[in-house]
């Protein structure tokens, strides 16, 4: 059964910001929100109040919300959406803003990701991240997402067959594509083998498998293609977009995602099937988690993943390009802001302006979201599939 | 009016011609109390709870809240403290007349005889013979029963001295008692054990001879008293006055004896 | 040293309905919210029913088997309490009754998949912890250091009796030395009385007798000055006990007695010695871990037969609260015990069924070793306790008579 939505009526998205991530920072969130949207400003040559729309995702805004902030900011949109969904909410922000220009209840939708990252913070927001959490994982030592991811890693492996390789091979890969991107955390290469022989963090989990928390910010404007126009902002459009929460909650252990149950929506809604897909942005908070993407989205079955990881090569020229910035494994995770990495770059690579390797073909891009370990799995999870500003939509033939 | 006698007593005692014995013990938790069987009300032990001790509960002072049962460590019984003595005249220790409160003191040698036998009797043949060697017993005097038991109050075990059968410890025989009344017309009758009476009493007929008998004529008692090895058998003067308890059966004191140096 | 030994405990804050977890755990009974409506069995703890929302959610006993699916070695934990212990294994169980459950794994299991057995156990934080074991018991099972973390067991530990110079304290003496403690200091005031209990207990090797009067400050300083800093269990057996009614007796002083043993001996008790209790919670193997406390299940509700021995229970029980928080930050546990009558001269006129020293002595043994925090023992204990809970009204009125 699918839910199909209404198309998306020329909505666009444009001028792809990011204040550099570094690994502490002594800032707050609200600095560098409020970095990322005068980057927005500056970057989309308008002026503060023309943004009329905002949307904010931060772990650490606390104890602001957006609403605080448009206070702290000194901005008054008429269409306002704090997001707390993690690794989901760059694609819910996106679905959200675009449904509010078309609405006419935003011009312009600013959508902002980001936060600090203290010495303590990570400890402290792990701690008391979620209800669930801090009854039934953090007692238990996981300390944050590594035990929780640990736990899907060994049991993905063990039912489906994957190797420490073929999770390497993806580490491996988005290193590679991280070492001409000026904003990347890590630049230095990686072997397999010292992937392989990295200290282990929770087996079967190896420190290369981890994303470093870190302080930044990313965002992204939304608006009608022709407001971008007119602004003669580069862009990329908006095709379909998914979300679902709690998606399989009988599982006894996450083995899929939220995309499995909406897929067919997305690629009905845009018109186009898996493979023509140029690159995907995945949400690579461990790979493991990539590995269920490219099978939720339709890129292979349920549990041939290990197989399509062997076939394919994952760098910007290779026959299946991921996480072309190099993703958070190389980025650095910051807080929120990570599924906005994917939703940015995916817009640099459509608007020929990549931060590193531009992808060869770069036409249609998938750019998924997954967020919030309230308990023993991931809640959220989400899909865009963006495209380049020439193309016109493809049919898809099925 | 200055008495000379009063006069002379100062000045014996500035010049050292008279010394001051303390008969009493130090008043602390662990003397050994009196223990009744448990089926009885039980005496409260003595306790010292310090209010403060120049700290934040008083800077500059120091000092204790203290409790204790009316019969703990050195102690004084009055004839109330007894059925038998309930309705003596100024039975309590608020209305004893206070000139019976000084008084002139025996002392019967009876270490040989405790050292011996713990449930050593005094008798009145005792009695006599320490009449014949010292003189007689005088009226309104003490006497005090030495058994030299006050040299165990270091090891509580030996100075309560119980075994399967109770307690085992001196003191006087039913006729000795009816004699030093009757005959004498004592004081009262002191020890250095935990009872004027011995620690067997409840056997004899009437039981607690010296608590039945003494306080049933208006007599008094002194009990845990220290250093009598210290005085001579006659002649020391006793300084012990209870505290002023209302309608009190007895009470902790500080025992003093006048002796010529 | 001191700063490599300062006790740390794991994190502690739960909802409240994850507290039903740690209430099943300090009785040891493996339980989990089952909903009255639909009959889903929820994990974690909820507010409402997962299934068809009823707010009719009842902790209920459950099967406590289940499937490793999965499980992982923590190397490296984010809270001080787990680094010092780490590595530490995790497993996520799928149990028979339905849900998923993250668990502490017995270094005995096998790994996933395989079945396995979940035990409620109280952490060193005093709240739940799901153990997964071995589905049958393995030798040496109590060496796992989850289990050590997780239980306060005598062996090899240095125990203070407060008081056993009564069958109680004699039969815990006893008891404490066959479970393997090392050494069992055995308490004992006015050493002039004699006691069989204690001449018996000393032909115990491990056994020391210590004079210790716990109505007496001077006595209990001194003592805690001594062994205060190697005691690592203690319990305190020092009890006063008369029968009666209030009315039938004159004056307070029997009353304060019982007050002066049960309720201040307690407090003098918990002032001397929990510091160096707390201090030590963290010591390695043989670190201090437990403080025992054997009330009465008079304190619950008071027995007027027994009524002013009924209140200084029921007033050291508040205080044994007190003393829970004080120590459960440093992961010492406070296990309260709540006998019924007891086989002793002052229940002599109490109807059987009583519970005999030796059985308390064993189930509180067992407790330690189990790790729980709140015991009933005996018939009579558990009856009042059943009652109390259901309707403390109506106990109140039974007991009236």
């Amino acid at each position: 059964m699918r839910d199909a939505a209404r198309p998306y009526e020329d909505i666009v998205v444009a001028a792809p910001v990011t204040v550099p991530y570094t690994r502490h920072s002594i800032k707050s969130a609200h600095w560098f929100l409020a970095q990322a949207l005068a980057r927005l400003i500056h970057s989309a040559r308008i002026r503060k109040t023309d943004i009329d729309g905002l949307a904010v995702s931060s772990f650490t805004l606390s104890p602001d919300t957006a609403v605080g902030f448009t206070q702290h900011i000194g901005l008054s949109p008429r269409f306002l959406e704090h997001v707390p969904m993690g690794g989901a909410s760059a694609i819910v922000q996106l679905r959200r803003a675009a449904r509010a220009v078309e609405a006419g209840d935003a011009h312009i939708v600013a959508c902002i990701a980001g936060d600090t990252n203290h010495v303590d913070s990570f400890r402290l927001n792990a701690a008391s991240f979620s209800r669930f959490a801090r009854d039934a994982v953090y007692p238990y030592g996981s300390g944050g997402p590594n035990g929780s991811f640990a736990l899907l890693t060994a049991h993905y492996m063990r039912v489906f067959g994957a190797t420490p390789q073929d999770y390497g091979k993806l580490c491996v890969a988005q290193r590679q594509n991280a070492l001409t991107n000026p904003l990347a955390l890590f630049r230095k290469e990686l072997s397999l083998q010292e992937y392989l022989e990295a200290r282990p963090i929770a087996d079967p989990i190896r420190l290369f498998d981890c994303v470093m928390p870190c302080a930044g910010a990313d965002g992204f404007l939304v608006m009608r293609r022709a407001m971008a126009k007119k602004l003669d902002l580069a862009h990329a459009r908006l095709l379909a977009a998914i979300e679902r929460h709690n998606g399989y909650p009988d599982d006894p252990i996450q083995f899929r995602g939220g995309w499995a149950l909406d897929r067919a929506a997305l690629y009905d809604q845009a018109g186009v099937s898996p493979k023509d897909i140029d690159f995907l942005e995945a949400y690579d908070d461990y790979p493991v988690m990539t590995l269920m993407q490219i099978e939720d989205l339709g890129f292979c079955g349920k549990g041939e993943g290990p197989e399509f990881v062997r076939r394919h090569s994952f760098t910007t020229q290779g026959s299946f390009p991921l996480n072309t910035s190099g993703g958070q494994l190389s980025m650095g995770q910051a807080g929120a802001a990570g599924g906005h990495l994917g939703v940015v770059e995916a817009v640099r690579q459509l608007i020929g302006m990549p931060l590193g390797a531009q992808v060869g073909k770069a036409r249609l891009g998938l750019v998924s979201g997954f967020g919030m370990i309230n308990y023993d799995r991931g809640l959220c999870s989400g899909a865009a599939i963006l495209a380049a500003p020439g193309g016109r939509k493809k049919r898809g033939k099925r | 009016m200055s008495s000379p006698v009063l006069t002379h007593l100062v000045s014996d005692i500035v010049a050292g011609r008279l010394r001051v014995v303390d008969l009493t013990h130090t008043l602390a938790p662990e003397f050994p109390p009196i223990v009744l069987p448990p089926e009885f009300g039980e005496s409260a032990p003595v306790r010292i709870e310090e209010i403060s001790r120049y700290d934040a509960g008083g800077p500059a002072w120091y000092w204790n809240n203290l409790s204790f049962g009316e019969h703990t460590g050195t102690h004084f019984d009055a004839p109330i403290h007894w059925i038998t003595g309930r309705d003596q005249p100024n039975n309590s220790t608020d209305t004893i007349p206070l000139d019976k409160f000084i008084a002139s003191a025996s002392v019967i040698d009876c270490t040989c005889e405790a050292a011996e036998d713990a449930d050593y009797l005094l008798t009145v043949s005792k009695l006599r013979e320490f009449e014949e060697r010292h003189g007689r017993i005088l009226p309104r005097s003490w006497v005090l029963m030495r058994t030299d038991w006050s040299k165990r109050a270091g090891d509580p075990v030996a100075f309560q001295n119980f075994d399967a059968t109770g307690q085992h410890t001196p003191g006087p025989d039913v006729e000795a008692v009816r004699f030093l009344i009757e005959e004498r017309d004592v004081v009262g009758f002191g020890t250095e054990t935990i009872g004027t009476d011995a620690g067997q009493a409840a056997h004899l007929r009437p039981p607690f001879p010296c608590h039945a008998l003494m306080h049933g004529a208006g007599r008094f008692g002194l009990q845990c008293l220290a250093n009598l090895d210290l005085l001579p058998a006659t002649g020391a003067v006793l300084i012990a006055a209870p505290l002023k308890i209302r309608q009190g059966s007895g009470s902790p004191l500080r025992v003093l004896a006048l002796v010529a140096a | 040293m001191l700063a490599l030994d300062a006790p740390v405990v794991p994190p502690s804050a739960r909802s409240r309905a994850a507290q039903g977890l740690t209430a099943a755990a300090a009785l040891g009974i493996f339980a989990l919210q089952r909903c009255e409506d639909c009959g889903a069995v929820q994990y974690p703890p909820r507010d409402a029913c997962v299934e068809c929302l009823s707010a009719r959610l009842r902790w209920r006993a459950m099967e406590r088997g289940g499937e490793l699916l999965s499980e992982t070695l923590i190397r490296h934990g984010q809270e001080l309490y787990f680094r010092r212990r780490a590595p530490y294994r995790a497993g996520l169980v799928r149990l028979d009754v339905g849900p998923s459950t993250i668990v502490a794994l017995h270094r005995a299991c096998e790994g996933a998949p395989s079945r396995l057995r979940l035990r409620l156990a109280l952490d060193k934080a005093g709240q739940a912890l799901l153990i997964g074991l071995p589905e049958k018991d393995v030798p040496d099972m109590a060496d796992d250091p989850i289990i050590r973390e997780t239980t306060c067991a005598p062996r090899a530990r240095k125990v203070l009796i407060t008081d056993v110079k009564t069958r109680v304290g004699r039969a815990m003496a006893e008891a404490l030395v066959a479970a393997g403690a090392e050494i069992v200091w055995a308490g004992f005031a006015a050493p002039w009385k004699p006691s069989p209990h204690l001449e018996a207990l000393r032909a115990l090797g491990p056994v020391t007798p210590v004079p210790l009067d716990v109505t007496d400050e001077s006595s209990v300083r001194e003592l805690a000055g001594g062994i205060g800093g190697k005691v690592d269990i203690l319990i305190n057996t020092a009890e006063h006990h008369r029968p009666g009614a209030i009315a039938s007796r004159n004056g307070i002083e029997t009353a304060r007695a019982e007050m002066e043993v049960n309720f201040f001996g307690l407090l003098r008790l918990a002032q001397a010695f929990s510091a160096a209790l707390k201090a030590r919670a963290a010591d390695g193997q043989a670190s201090s871990t437990a403080w025992v406390n054997l009330l009465s299940a008079r304190a619950l509700s008071n027995d007027p037969a027994h009524g002013t021995f009924s209140a200084s229970m029921a007033a050291a029980f508040s205080l044994a609260q007190a003393l829970r928080a004080d120590l459960q930050a440093s992961g010492i546990r406070v296990l309260n015990v709540f006998p019924g009558p007891i086989e002793d001269e002052w229940n002599a006129l109490v109807p059987p069924p009583k519970l005999s020293p030796e059985a308390l002595a064993r189930t509180v043994v067992d407790a330690l070793e189990r790790g729980l925090e709140d015991v009933y023992p005996g018939e009579v204990a558990k009856d009042l306790i059943a009652r109390f809970l259901e309707n403390p009204k109506a106990l109140e009125r039974e007991l009236a008579g």
